[in-house]
């Protein structure tokens, strides 16, 4: 199997399996993985080599379009857009917005411009891995 | 597009059970989680579509075939594995790929091979002295050997051990890539359910209480966290299901979440602390326990 097709997701990650998604491809976008113009797997591709359901990628496909990260060509699949800076001016508006809104929260908790740098480097410490969490009801 | 399935105003009675006035259907090229506790209809539901139980009321069609009518057509379509299923025990997997493959011309010898391998199965040795996962991951190779366009499987991950229950789960994931093919699962795993299915169906006391793409049902809810005192004041409100105070911390499990909850929730004197997405297995207990409403 193409390894491209291949998504790594996580049960006790407490994102949504499609945000996860969103996020790794993302992620090789930026890194350099996937360059402009390249084809991304079929949205059925990636479902059956990630064992994640079909509406799931798509909606993964549906929010990568929106912030400009791929193009859709109906019939023809999805490639890398040309150029990704858009996407990552997007990044960057939607990090400033969560930034705003911590700020916010910190107001709201009294917490002054130290205490909150503190909070930031505190979050920024590698934690350690979650314990496996039990699923399901297997018997 | 054709349906896999489609059910309208299903009824069956039994002594201690009914199954009652359920709509549904799946279009082809779809995976549905069906979930709900023991005794919520589920099996009683794949009964029904694979003609082995008649309705009392309502019409079902499967790939096109009416049922109970079309049955032999529909079956030829159709592969069904349950736990309740007998394999031969003094007989080899072998012989059971024989007895299948001799009925189902479209047999898929090079799957069952690929299967086999996969699941790591001795193929000569008696069933008598399989395992249950062994056990079960020998039906479901001949089930999906047969390459069927519509898989019905009660329960198929239950009582496997984790390496076994991955091994299902991807050969289960494999079926996604043709997209003539369709499943319809039922499960007590919500993880298993939350990452396959397109779609979900939710029974509960042998009625159909939710049924939505899956990523519409999941966004539906949130868990908000809050602090102060408005607790009393928004347990009414019929977007939320469940609303728990531990002092002065209100956890909320919102089953129709929107944007303005958070302004409307301050506005009842409660700070929105955070906002997170629910798993499924939180949502289908809450469910649950607040009388099946999703």
């Amino acid at each position: 199997m193409h390894s491209d097709a291949l998504i790594l997701l996580s049960a006790a990650d407490s994102r949504p399996m499609y945000q996860q998604i969103v996020d790794q491809i993302t992620a090789r976008v930026m890194a350099g993985d996937w360059g402009p113009g390249q084809p991304l797997p079929s949205i059925r591709e990636l479902a059956a080599g990630s064992g994640v359901s079909v509406i799931t990628v798509k909606r993964a496909y549906e929010e990568l379009e929106r912030a400009g990260l791929i193009h859709t060509r109906h019939g023809k699949g999805s490639v890398v857009a040309d150029r990704p800076e858009p996407a990552r001016g997007r990044l960057e508006g939607e990090l400033s917005q969560h930034l705003r809104r911590a700020i916010d929260v910190g107001a709201r908790l009294g917490l002054d411009r130290s205490a909150l740098h503190h909070r930031l480097d505190v979050a920024l410490e590698p934690t350690p891995e979650p314990a496996l969490r039990s699923k399901g009801t297997d018997s | 597009m054709t349906a896999a399935f489609a059910v309208s105003g299903l009824c069956k009675r039994y002594p201690e059970f009914a199954l009652q006035d359920v709509d549904l259907s799946l279009p082809e090229g779809q995976v549905m989680g069906l979930v709900g506790v023991n005794g919520a209809g589920k099996t009683t539901l794949l009964r029904l579509l694979t003609g082995l139980a008649a309705p009392d009321a309502g019409s079902i069609e499967v790939l096109g075939h009416r049922l109970p009518e079309a049955q032999v057509a529909a079956k030829r379509d159709i592969g069904f594995a349950s736990e309740d299923m007998r394999l031969y025990r003094g007989r080899s997997l072998d012989w059971h790929i024989e007895l299948v493959r001799r009925i189902y011309p479209a047999w898929d010898h090079a799957y069952a091979s690929e299967l086999i391998r996969r699941f790591d199965l001795r193929p000569a040795q008696p069933l008598g002295g399989y395992s249950h996962g062994q056990r079960v991951k020998a039906l479901l190779l001949l089930c999906l050997s047969r390459r069927p366009r519509l898989l019905l499987l009660d329960e198929p991950t239950t009582g496997l051990d984790p390496v076994a229950r991955a091994e299902v789960l991807e050969t289960l994931a494999d079926v996604l890539r043709d997209e003539g093919r369709s499943v319809l699962f039922s499960s007590h795993n919500t993880h298993d359910v939350e990452r396959l299915a397109d779609s979900i169906a939710f029974l509960h006391q042998g009625r159909l209480v939710a049924h939505a793409d899956k990523e519409r049902f999941l966004d539906n809810w949130r868990r908000v966290l809050c602090l102060g005192g408005g607790a009393a004041e928004v347990s009414g409100w019929p977007e939320l299901a469940q609303v728990r105070a531990a002092g002065s911390q209100v956890e909320i499990k919102v089953r129709a979440w929107s944007e303005d909850l958070p302004q409307r929730l301050s506005a009842a004197g409660l700070s929105v602390q955070r906002v997170d997405p629910m798993a499924l297995e939180d949502i289908f207990v809450t469910a649950v326990r607040t009388g099946g409403a999703a």
